[in-house]
């Protein structure tokens, strides 16, 4: 058994790739070992701003040697064909065996496949997965051929046992590998040689390298926070912040600086986002306040003066950055207390689509639904415009220019200097919402009108023009905002047919598509959430399938009536009704929906049904003027006993063929009741 | 090595640094230009296998960045260092210059990725901007293809802003405040001195009042007679010689990318329009690589 150390030494590689790249060496290794038949009891990889490291435990010393047996051609066949297998095989004549076969006798070759070193497997492999590695984006260096993330400088690769440590000979692009590594780049540049994993790590630690990534971030954060709280301040968590950092350093040194007084009357948005972009500073707030005071960075060397040099420099950095969107925060407050009609004029100048014109055309289109909406929403029309008409005008602001990601924040900011009203600000922060699944969905009225006519002008206009997604190309995103409509209907419970929104008018000939790709989106959405599939056909098979919020509250009931014994026996009940009934259309080529006369009931099982379905069918006629789908799914259920009864105790087929014939309407009725609440028809099972 | 005081002798260090290291030193090209990148001397002698190292201060141009010489470290003129070498192996270059300085006991260096990508241009290349206690100090690329071409070998470009490599050596807050000749001169003159009304002026011309129908009709002038020149007979009629008249028509393109920094500090190019200039820019970027690749200077003929 052996231990095996590899690690791929490099110029800085990018902090976003460093733990998906170990993980690939990881694999691309082990499973290159494993193919050519050596395997190994447990495998780690590690990463650094330079180093990829793979460390795997008992490594078998060689491959086994494998038999294998290889039929051939028959004896006496001709001599071409037994050459051919020879050569195929790498035997001789006096290797092969003949035996008897079905059909006579046949050549066996008996072949050994005699195994490899590990030595020779690893060298092999390593040089493979080097040659092959999927960086997202690689480059080539001085006049070599061999791309790498960064220039690739050392390879150290040692096959290791109690007794000794060996070095694997692997030579790609003229690279080496070898026994030795080299420390932190400033404080400990010197090469050194290491004999295994411990060893390794062990010394990279006094070279002034944390080789786990997991153990940097760990030290980062224990000590940011350390420092925060002895000041009374709370370090701001920012995980994916934490992860970056890490991948930047090899040697972590934590150092709290300080905002200037100037730019604490900032957002603390663009404080934070500004810190974090530019700077990748994670935030501290005042423990009592919670106002963003300080700041930490993360340094990767370790001074005689403590750092204090390099925090005067990173504050120095900071202030002229925040200088910066200070300048933008003040020229955009201007802008904004004077009505922000500039940058309304300069939208007419930015293209939204070719087709579909600029983004003021667009904003005018988003600002007339949202006054059509409102109503629906609750939300007074006039504000629902207004704000609509001025949601997107940050877009031209100087901030958001710089820092994309602040759109709509920047937007209430500035809608609030402008004297809008907290109304309207809102929807200028929240009309973009919901962006994703996990996207809040904002319910002030204001707001909502403003979000779903945002989207629904997006969808009807692509539609209009003909660039529906396809497949996985969704370039506008309006699968997201299709999502986001349903979610916005369903989280505020709005009674929105969207036929009145997506009319052939606005949308051409892709009305109906449109529709089917709403209710698609449900069904999903609603899939998500529990629903039968089914269960959500029934529905959109019903009227009034434009109104997404009261097919989803249809959807619910039936798929809570069919939990119970009742409604599920109930099913079975309609599905033989239906089938009798439809057959029986079929065969004597008429519609038996003239209405069953009660005279000519026979029976109490009879009768009993006649007066269910009379009373079922009021219940669920009033049920349903509320759309109480509920209360009408129920009352449905409650035929299953008369149902049940009256097939087990009349004969649908009678002899009188004016009793079948009433029997076939009664049928009719039942069809008719039960489908006025979901088309059962489409259920499975 | 004593610490320097001026803006100038910092350029002069460089300048004696690299001559050291042996690149050639050259001077600015005399034309608007964005970055130093855009100097013949880097995007088309990084084409072709012939070896190559150059060094140069170069006065770059970006009219959107101007701040009325009131942001202490924008500006919309401001001048870069450019070294270009060819092949570029390794890095370790950048160090023993910071070595120069001293600097290195208490200063935090990092590497932070940064993937360098010119759409004008047709180039890209991978590398990092170099931070210095948080401050980007430098650039350095590895450039992997320029003008739609292949580099082969690779060239290394390390670009320095000038003044915020100053300002953070001669620990000044304000570009405008920075000495640019010796504080003990008998005139002493400052950054702002020679900079401050300048910047005024520009940034005001840039933003408000620069005449867009003929920055336009300069953008639509300069295109045409590039390809005008490309599309020339390599042959002289003249003199009998093949002549191919790469930096002619390359001078015109880098006129036409200036222009269109220019209609977009006046914020009249749309966002779908933007995409369609930088490619009219990057076809004439492309031609000029296509035609220098079949000249001596890039080891062809």
């Amino acid at each position: 058994m052996a231990d095996l150390l590899i690690e791929l030494f490099s110029e800085e590689v990018p902090a976003d790739l460093q733990a998906q790249a170990a993980e690939n060496l990881k694999k691309l290794m082990t499973d290159g070992m494993v193919d050519a038949g050596l395997t190994y009891a447990s495998a780690a990889a590690f990463h650094t701003p330079r180093r990829l490291t793979l460390a795997v435990e008992g490594l078998l010393d060689a491959s086994p040697t494998v038999q294998e047996e290889r039929k051939g051609p028959k004896v006496g066949a001709p001599e071409q064909a037994i050459q051919g297998f020879l050569r195929g095989a790498s035997v001789t004549m006096a290797d092969l065996e003949i035996r008897d076969d079905k059909k006579g006798q046949v050549y066996f070759a008996k072949i050994t496949k005699p195994g490899r070193t590990a030595t020779e497997i690893v060298a092999d492999t390593l040089e493979f997965t080097i040659r092959n590695f999927p960086w997202p984006k690689s480059m080539r260096w001085g006049s070599g051929s061999l791309r790498w993330v960064r220039p690739l400088q050392s390879i150290l690769c040692l096959l290791s046992n109690e007794t000794e440590a060996q070095i694997v000979p692997v030579k790609v692009d003229g690279i080496s590998a070898s026994n030795v590594t080299r420390g932190h780049r400033f404080m400990a540049p010197d090469s050194f040689v290491v004999n295994g994993f411990d060893d390794y790590e062990t010394k990279l630690k006094r070279a002034k390298v944390i080789l786990r990534a997991e153990e940097r971030s760990a030290a980062i954060w224990q000590d940011a926070t350390n420092q925060a709280f002895a000041l009374g301040y709370d370090l701001v968590e920012d995980s994916s912040l934490l992860v970056e950092v890490s991948g930047l350093v090899e040697w972590p040194v934590v150092l709290l600086g300080q905002i200037d007084n100037d730019f604490l009357g900032l957002p603390p948005e663009v404080l934070k986002t500004s810190m974090r972009e530019h700077q990748k500073f994670f935030s501290v707030s005042n423990a009592k306040t919670g106002r963003i005071e300080r700041f930490v960075t993360v340094a990767n060397v370790e001074t005689v003066d403590q750092g204090a040099t390099i925090l005067k420099g990173n504050q120095k950095v900071l202030a002229a950055r925040l200088a910066d969107a200070k300048f933008f925060w003040e020229n955009d407050l201007r802008e904004a207390k004077a009505g922000m009609l500039k940058w309304q004029i300069t939208l007419n100048n930015v293209t939204f689509h070719n087709k579909l014109g600029s983004q003021s055309e667009r904003i005018k289109r988003i600002a007339a639904l949202a006054y059509k909406l409102a109503p629906v929403v609750g939300a007074d029309a006039d504000m629902a415009e207004k704000a609509a008409l001025i949601a997107k005008a940050d877009l031209s602001s100087e901030m958001v220019y710089e820092f994309p990601e602040l759109q709509g924040l920047m937007g209430r900011y500035y809608a609030l200097e402008a004297g809008m009203g907290l109304d309207i600000a809102m929807a200028c922060e929240e009309h973009y919402a919901p962006l994703g699944p996990s996207d809040n969905v904002p319910t002030a009225p204001v707001s909502v009108a403003v979000a779903l006519a945002d989207k629904l002008d997006m969808l009807i206009g692509f539609w209009a023009i003909n660039e529906k997604p396809t497949g996985s190309k969704d370039p506008f995103a309006l699968r997201r905002a299709a999502l986001g409509v349903i979610r916005l209907i369903m989280e505020n419970q709005l009674a929105l047919p969207l036929a009145g929104i997506l009319t052939p008018a606005d949308v051409g000939a892709g009305a109906t598509d449109l529709l089917g790709f709403f209710q698609d989106r449900l069904k999903g959405f609603l899939r998500d959430q529990g629903l039968r599939y089914d269960v959500i056909d029934a529905c959109i098979a019903m009227p009034g399938n434009d109104d997404l919020a009261l097919l989803a509250k249809r959807a619910q009931a039936l798929q809570a009536v069919l939990a119970t014994d009742d409604g599920e026996n109930l099913i079975q009940g309609f599905k033989r009704a239906n089938n009798i009934l439809s057959q029986a259309e079929d065969k004597d080529g008429v519609e038996y929906s003239y209405g069953a006369d009660i005279k000519l009931a026979e029976g109490d099982v009879e009768l009993v049904l006649f007066a269910a379905l009379d009373d079922v069918d009021a219940q669920i006629k009033l049920a349903m003027d509320t759309q109480d789908f509920s209360t009408a799914m129920v009352a449905m259920a409650t035929l299953r006993s008369p149902i049940d009864a009256f097939f087990d105790g009349v004969k649908i087929n009678a002899d009188s063929a004016m009793i079948r014939r009433n029997r076939l309407n009664l049928l009719s009725r039942i069809r008719i009741i039960c489908l006025s609440v979901a088309d059962l028809s489409k259920l499975e099972g | 090595m004593n610490t320097p005081k001026s803006f100038q002798e910092i350029i002069l260090r460089l300048q004696t640094y690299w001559a050291e290291q042996g690149c050639a030193i050259l001077q600015p090209y005399d034309m608007e230009v964005g970055a130093g990148t855009f100097h013949p001397a880097t995007t088309l002698r990084a084409l072709g296998p012939k070896p190559w190292a150059a060094a140069y201060v170069q006065p770059s141009r970006r009219p959107t960045d101007g701040r009325y010489g009131e942001n202490p470290n924008r500006l919309q003129h401001y001048y870069q260092y450019q070294v270009l070498i060819k092949p570029m192996i390794y890095i370790y270059k950048i160090f023993t210059w910071v070595k120069a300085f001293h600097v290195m006991a208490l200063h935090d260096i990092r590497f932070v990725e940064d993937d360098w990508e010119s759409p004008t241009l047709g180039a890209w290349g991978l590398g990092w901007e170099v931070w210095c206690d948080g401050m980007e100090v430098s650039q350095f690329t590895y450039f992997q293809q320029v003008g739609g071409h292949d580099c082969h070998p690779i060239s290394g470009e390390l670009t320095y802003g000038l003044e915020r490599l100053a300002m953070y050596v001669l620990g000044v807050d304000h570009v405008m405040a920075m000495p640019f000749n010796d504080p003990s001169a008998t005139i002493p003159l400052t950054y702002g001195d020679i900079f401050k009304q300048t910047e005024e002026e520009y940034a005001r011309w840039n933003f408000d009042v620069a005449n867009t129908e003929v920055l336009l009709r300069q953008f639509e002038e300069a295109e045409a007679e590039c390809k005008n020149i490309l599309a020339q007979d390599h042959m002289d009629p003249k003199t009998g010689k093949r002549i191919i008249m790469v930096h002619p028509a390359y001078d015109q393109c880098i006129k036409a990318s200036h222009m269109f920094n220019l209609l977009d500090a006046r914020g009249i190019i749309s966002v779908t329009e933007r995409q369609a200039y930088i490619g009219r820019v990057r076809t004439l970027a492309t031609k000029c690589a296509d035609a220098f690749v079949q000249t001596a200077a890039a080891g062809a003929v």
